[in-house]
């Protein structure tokens, strides 16, 4: 009897704190290993942010961080499919991916992933995952472990002051702001994630019932929900930049574009990256940010592990990195990224409350109040019919 | 041995499981999934369903067209231009002058006077800005001319890049028929210099660069750096759409990109049809022409002013490549930055990796294919053979057939094996590339050698390894050192071979300024550009420097020009 009781005090111990426990594990089996991220590459601010990541997870777990820089988050996951095509289902060359929305859904329904692992994260306390809580659901897709939070978007327009004290106050208001300057706004072209939202933000705002986004597409749904927006692309499209026969390839062209004078409106999904672009000297220093009377499309950027990755323990290690409250105020300062950052404030302690309150402010960087609500992405089934939609219409 | 016909086997080998299996393989898988035959996305058997993806595909029959306009069209032009310049600076300017200042044009990787080009061309580009003042352009024009949906700023980078490369051909063949001796016969006989061009040399010539200009006229119809640069986007040619598909979220996308790279593969067949087509319509019109007598013809001089005007545009270009890289705040329409900065260039943690690891790529797979290369030529030497017509197609094989149309297959068999993403699988996917080239320039200084030297040295005893490497290496160090710059110009220039086969984790200047080029930092774009351009210059600069160091107290080589 006490014998099976002294046998079974280990279990209990274990029992009492398995997470902590597993993660000494996971820390032990990181040690040494190079994650290759694979990341958008096309922002050299975040690309510098990854780096300065590897910097630190070497220091403090002795874990490398390679960054593999992405034209498209979907080269990853084709990666990841080749390798699942070879039968590659070990050792695989991607350890972590910046993905949401469809890439995810992708990878998620395919069964691509290695998780779930979330929770296990030592600093997911500060994370509010419950619910409907945007951190636990990915394009209306519950995230359920699979990935893990590591910075917040939100669509913001951007304008030069200079040129355009007046912007448009609402997505509808666009028709007539682009007849009045033809050639001088654009969108990114909608096969990039930044063209889709455009047509999601113009979608939420113009669609008869918006309700109807949140749940997976229907041809009859899509019909009756579309049409509105279909008429507005319509009256918008021939008074866009090169009459809407061409789109920049994504936001950072547009960017340049407008840095160039070749546009008056640009769009981010990182309401900081203006004043970054300015102290970048990246965009005139009349550039500013705006948004639509309505709000606009929020998101959570993650970081998902492939089931297959070479270095899963480092790559928990990176993710668990990313979460800690010095981290994520290191990011989201104006200085270093200015990405906004995806912890709940109410689960902070005084020390990281301290680490954003002492973050510098600029003048073209706006005020979480100045962006409006905070619209919820559509099913990512939407985003799929709605860019195969416009390029049957509009590539010809 | 000494009949070579060991060597001959070894050499037959290596070319046979280094280049051409991995082809072969790469073309069979390609042609499996686009027939419906990809188990891992759980399609097995045949199928048609990738044609029928393929041809529901928005926007394909312009991608076909654009596709078939721009490669066709700057090939064309290319030829035209290339010919009409060489005819009327032949003559005036040494062969080999003409040829030195050719040289920096080829060096320059496609991707890199891509972006110099959109530099200058943009609507708020150099030449808008030196516009703007006579025009009154506070804004940049609304002018599509980069990107156009025409294609013609595609054209015109592509013609900047091939004009050199046919003028090259065409001036080095020109020294192997009796031009000059023509030349003046036909004047004596009253015909203009342009009519003696035409109808007397131009024939003779044409054999001689055919192939290079198949060469050329498959890349244009296939290229996808400049394309993705400088082309029309939506949609764009097929190359780049297909690269697209490889690469979209939606793994089912591989079927209609396979589909797609036969297609690809059929219009390059398509292309060189109609070359031979119309070189058959030439042969039976010229000899009409040639016999009516005409002894006048229009001017060469048009091409050469306007082949100067496309070397002006290249120089500026690469001008502007610099000027960016050494930019802080540019904005229209000032002429020079406002503001300047070195940080991009201090930022050596930023590029230096990726420049470790082109240089890395392109001294291997340069190594590799010389090595290969002077193997290739001594079994031959030893055989006193000439080259059999099939081992001269095999040369040439990578350099027609369309990239696109066997690297995915290609990458699947290196996934198989383990290789992909390991820097050895990128140097032999560019080895590949590399050694035609190199092969190539080899080939005529190799024969051109005194054989009495070999045969001197045989009389005095020496084997045949001893005469290749106390005679007639040293003899050559000169063109195999160039052959090797060539082979480094061509690797750092290869887009697609380190794409797929490097898995994302091989980067090199290359990958990072294709993918920058899509960024919102022209700066850092340029930086990378930049020294895109420079390290085929340093390796060109080596080339010529190194022989004559080597060779200080041989007199006749150390000045020695390659044939």
């Amino acid at each position: 009897m006490r014998l099976a009781t002294l046998a079974a005090l280990p279990l209990t111990l274990a029992l009492a704190s398995p997470a902590l426990a597993d993660w000494q594990a996971t820390l032990d089996a990181a040690k040494g290993q190079t994650v290759y991220w694979n990341a958008w590459g096309g922002d050299d601010r975040t690309n510098a942010f990854i780096q300065w990541v590897g910097q630190e997870t070497e220091r403090l777990y002795g874990v490398k961080v390679e960054q593999v820089k992405l034209t498209d988050t979907a080269e990853a996951v084709t990666r990841v499919i080749a390798e699942k095509a070879a039968g590659q289902d070990s050792g695989g060359s991607v350890d972590l991916i910046w993905i949401n929305g469809p890439n995810f859904l992708a990878m998620k329904e395919q069964g691509l992933l290695h998780g779930p692992f979330t929770a296990d994260l030592p600093n997911a306390k500060y994370v509010d995952l419950s619910g409907a809580a945007p951190a636990a659901v990915d394009f209306t897709v519950p995230v359920e472990g699979m990935e893990s939070p590591w910075r917040l978007a939100k669509f913001v327009f951007v304008h030069d002051s200079a040129r355009v004290p007046e912007p448009p106050r609402t997505m509808a208001a666009f028709v007539d702001w682009a007849a009045a300057h033809p050639g001088r706004m654009t969108h990114p072209d909608p096969s990039n994630f930044m063209g889709a939202t455009f047509l999601k933000q113009a979608l939420i705002e113009l669609a008869p019932d918006p309700a109807v986004l949140q749940q997976p597409v229907t041809d009859a749904a899509f019909e009756a929900t579309t049409g509105p927006l279909w008429a507005w692309y319509d009256a918008l499209r021939p008074n866009l930049w090169r009459g809407g026969a061409t789109f920049p390839e994504n936001q950072s062209v547009q960017q340049q574009l407008l840095n160039d004078g070749e546009l008056d409106i640009a769009m981010s999904f990182d309401p900081a990256s203006t004043a970054a672009a300015i102290e970048q000297g990246l965009l005139p220093d009349t550039a500013r940010v705006f948004v639509p009377e309505g709000g606009t499309i929020g998101n959570v950027s993650f970081v998902a592990i492939p089931y297959n990755a070479a270095h899963a323990a480092g790559a928990e290690v990176v993710a668990n990195f990313l979460l800690d409250p010095a981290t994520q105020a290191h990011m989201q300062n104006i200085e270093v990224l200015g990405s906004f950052s995806v912890l709940d404030p109410a689960k902070l302690d005084d020390a990281g409350r301290a680490a954003f309150t002492a973050l510098p402010t600029a003048p073209a960087l706006p005020q979480l109040e100045d962006l409006g609500p905070t619209l919820l992405e559509p099913h990512a089934s939407w985003m799929t019919r709605l860019t195969g939609e416009w390029a049957r219409r509009y590539t010809k | 041995m000494s009949d070579g016909r060991g060597l001959r086997g070894l050499v037959l080998l290596i070319v046979g499981t280094g280049l051409l299996a991995p082809i072969l393989a790469g073309l069979a898988e390609t042609a499996a999934a686009a027939f419906g035959h990809l188990p891992a996305l759980g399609f097995d058997g045949w199928s048609l369903t990738a044609w029928q993806a393929l041809a529901a595909e928005p926007g394909l029959a312009t991608s076909l067209r654009l596709t078939l306009v721009t490669g066709l069209g700057a090939t064309a032009l290319s030829v035209v231009l290339a010919m009409g310049a060489v005819a009327a600076l032949a003559g005036r300017v040494p062969a080999a002058r003409g040829m030195r200042a050719l040289a920096p044009f080829l060096a320059v990787p496609h991707a890199a006077m891509a972006i110099g080009l959109a530099f200058l061309l943009a609507p708020s580009g150099w030449i808008a800005r030196g516009l703007a003042p006579l025009m009154g352009w506070v804004l940049p024009p609304g002018l599509a001319s980069v990107n156009d949906p025409w294609g013609l700023a595609l054209i015109l980078g592509l013609l900047v890049k091939e004009v050199p490369f046919l003028m090259l051909v065409t001036w080095s063949a020109l020294g192997q028929i009796d031009a000059g001796r023509q030349m003046a016969a036909g004047r004596a006989l009253g015909y203009a210099p342009a009519a003696v061009w035409a109808k007397v040399l131009l024939p003779q010539l044409w054999p001689l660069v055919r192939l290079p200009v198949a060469v050329a006229l498959a890349y244009a119809l296939s290229v996808v750096d400049m394309a993705i640069i400088l082309g029309p986007s939506n949609p764009p040619v097929l190359a780049v759409a297909l690269t697209r598909w490889f690469f979209d979220p939606d793994p089912a996308r591989i079927l209609p990109a396979a589909a797609g790279a036969l297609v690809q593969a059929g219009i390059v067949a398509l292309g060189l049809a109609l070359l031979w087509g119309a070189e058959r319509l030439a042969h039976k019109l010229g000899r009409r022409w040639v016999r009516a007598g005409g002894r006048r013809a229009f001017g060469p001089g048009l091409a050469a002013v306007l082949v100067g005007g496309l070397l002006t545009l290249a120089t500026l270009a690469l001008l502007a490549l610099a000027v960016w890289s050494l930019a802080w705040r540019w904005s229209f329409p000032q002429m020079l930055p406002e503001s300047w900065s070195l940080k991009f260039w201090l930022a050596s943690g930023r590029w230096g990796a990726a420049l470790g690891m082109t240089l890395w790529l392109a001294l291997a797979s340069a190594a590799l294919s010389v090595a290969l290369a002077i193997l290739w030529l001594e079994a031959e030497d030893r055989g006193q053979r000439t080259r059999a017509r099939w081992a001269e197609a095999l040369i040439y094989l990578p350099l027609i057939l369309p990239q696109i149309a066997f690297l995915y297959g290609l990458n699947v068999v290196a996934l198989r094996a383990g290789l992909s993403g390991h820097p050895g699988a990128v140097i032999w996917a560019q080895a590949i590339f590399v050694f035609p080239y190199v092969m190539i320039a080899l080939t005529a200084p190799w024969r051109a050698l005194d054989p009495r030297l070999s045969r001197a040295a045989a009389a005095l005893g020496a084997g045949p390894w001893r005469r290749l490497i106390r005679v007639k290496l040293p003899m050559l160090l000169r063109p195999i050192l160039t052959a090797a710059a060539i082979g480094v110009a061509v690797s750092v220039a290869q887009y697609l071979p380190t794409l797929f086969l490097g898995a994302g984790r091989v980067t090199t200047l290359t990958t990072e300024a294709v993918t920058l080029s899509s960024s919102s930092d022209r700066r850092v774009v340029a930086v990378y550009a930049s020294l895109q351009a420079l390290v085929p210059f340093v390796a060109y600069a080596l080339a010529a420097l190194l022989p004559a160091w080597v060779h200080r107290n041989c007199r006749d080589l150390a000045g020695a020009v390659p044939a």
